[in-house]
């Protein structure tokens, strides 16, 4: 903004106020403070915070739609109460996240409208459909424990609010991926053909929930300044490998196989090694060409079209009881 | 696109005898309607057992910029901590 005017000594005077207030800003995130919606930060800082809260956001609504294609179908009355709660949970996390995005100058309206016009991206995993119950399980016991991995050090994101709905999301999730593998752990203990649909799941599931964890390091275009600002911890590959850690000796004590002809154990690194990923999928997925894309986009739009007379009535009947402005003391 | 309901801020008392402590925010056609999406929202686990909304625009605050001129001055008054003073092991209950 002030290369129009370069030569003026109001601008080069501006422009050292700015880089003063750029080194203050990165003082206060290197000896760890909050930032909060208040304080002064640098614009880039500002959008890059909003694109993520936001699509965070977007995704914790998004991904009701998978699970809550199976609440009618649950098994049992259990199964069907927990898958219930669960998706309400996620309901919820939107719900934080759109107010912590809004803290940084952005309307709910707004963020909605960017959700239903296509603009805004969300998570590419929910745009996978849930063909069988095991999916709901690969779900919670996968995707949740991806996104898990990848939560619990924004718990300690530098921007206050973010980091204070991680908190609250954090301790919620932990729910959501334990009665996913409790699913899978029965699917696995029955029936041949209940083993058969929880290999299936996992076949699936396993490749998208490693993308979960975005780009390769090597190609991530905003980790590095994100990582300086403390709005991120670890890297992409780094959270992908801990999950992978974790993860496979739980499919191991499930008796599932990891789709993943490649995988082996390093012994020296004490790590599991994976195949290489086919980022094309990811790609193409994030494109918009994946299984779900466009009928994720159609229902949400259903649902926010066919909510609209409850919305306008609620406003109206606001209006009609609103307190009249306090009267002045009876003399 | 509609004008956003109001925004609520919320605060929960998660036990009685503590404080409503603040939790986070919300939209909200009216009063009524905050109370019910602030138990949806932030009471789903037994977290509270009594709400406060406040409309956000109602809420006064300090000026980040002035925070030091309010709250630096505390800084050098050690005197008022219970620390501050050396009194003798011997002493007891004090």
């Amino acid at each position: 903004m002030y290369t129009q005017a370069l030569d003026s000594p109001e601008a080069a005077a501006a422009d050292e106020r700015e880089s003063e207030r750029l080194e203050r800003f990165q003082a206060r995130i290197d000896r760890d403070e909050k930032i909060e919606p208040k304080d002064w930060m640098p614009e880039a800082y500002r959008q890059t915070l909003l694109r993520q809260i936001a699509q965070h956001a977007h995704s914790e609504i998004v991904g009701m739609l998978p699970e809550g294609n199976w609440i009618t179908r649950a098994p049992s009355l259990r199964r069907k109460v927990v898958l219930i709660a669960k998706v309400q949970d996620e309901g919820g996390h939107g719900m934080y996240l759109y107010s912590a995005a809004e803290t940084l100058g952005v309307s709910r309206g707004e963020l909605i409208e960017q959700l239903l016009s296509g603009r805004a991206k969300y998570s590419s995993i929910f745009n996978y459909p849930t063909l069988t119950w095991a999916d709901i399980g690969a779900i919670g016991w996968l995707v949740d424990g991806a996104a898990i991995m990848n939560q619990i050090p924004l718990c300690r994101c530098s921007y206050g609010p973010y980091a204070r709905a991680m908190v609250r999301i954090c301790k919620e999730e932990s729910f959501h991926q334990r009665q996913g593998y409790e699913i899978m752990l029965t699917l696995s203990r029955g029936s041949a053909a209940q083993r058969a649909m929880a290999q299936d799941a996992l076949d699936r599931w396993w490749w998208p929930s490693l993308m979960m964890f975005g780009p390769s390091d090597a190609h991530s275009v905003h980790t590095a300044q994100s990582m300086r600002w403390k709005i991120k911890r670890f890297s992409n590959d780094e959270l992908r490998q801990k999950f992978i850690d974790v993860t496979v000796p739980q499919a191991e004590f499930l008796g599932l196989a990891v789709p993943d002809p490649d995988l082996r154990w390093d012994e020296s690194a004490e790590h599991y090694v994976p195949g290489p990923i086919d980022w094309s999928e990811f790609h193409a997925v994030l494109k918009g060409e994946g299984p779900c894309n466009r009928e994720r986009l159609e229902a949400r739009r259903a649902a926010h079209g066919a909510g609209r007379w409850v919305r306008e009535a609620a406003a109206a009947f606001a209006e009609k009881h609103r307190e009249p402005p306090h009267a002045a003391p009876a003399g | 696109m509609n004008e956003d309901w109001v925004l609520y801020e919320v605060f929960i008392r998660s036990r009685s005898g503590l404080e409503h402590k603040h939790v986070g925010s919300l939209h909200a056609a009216d009063a009524r309607m905050a109370i019910e999406h602030a138990r949806d929202t932030y009471t789903r686990r037994q977290e509270g057992v009594s709400i406060w909304v406040v409309r956000s625009s109602d809420i006064v605050a300090s000026d980040p910029a002035e925070a030091e001129e309010l709250f630096e001055p505390a800084r050098d008054k050690v005197y008022r901590h219970p620390t501050f003073y050396a009194i003798p092991e011997d002493v007891k209950n004090i």
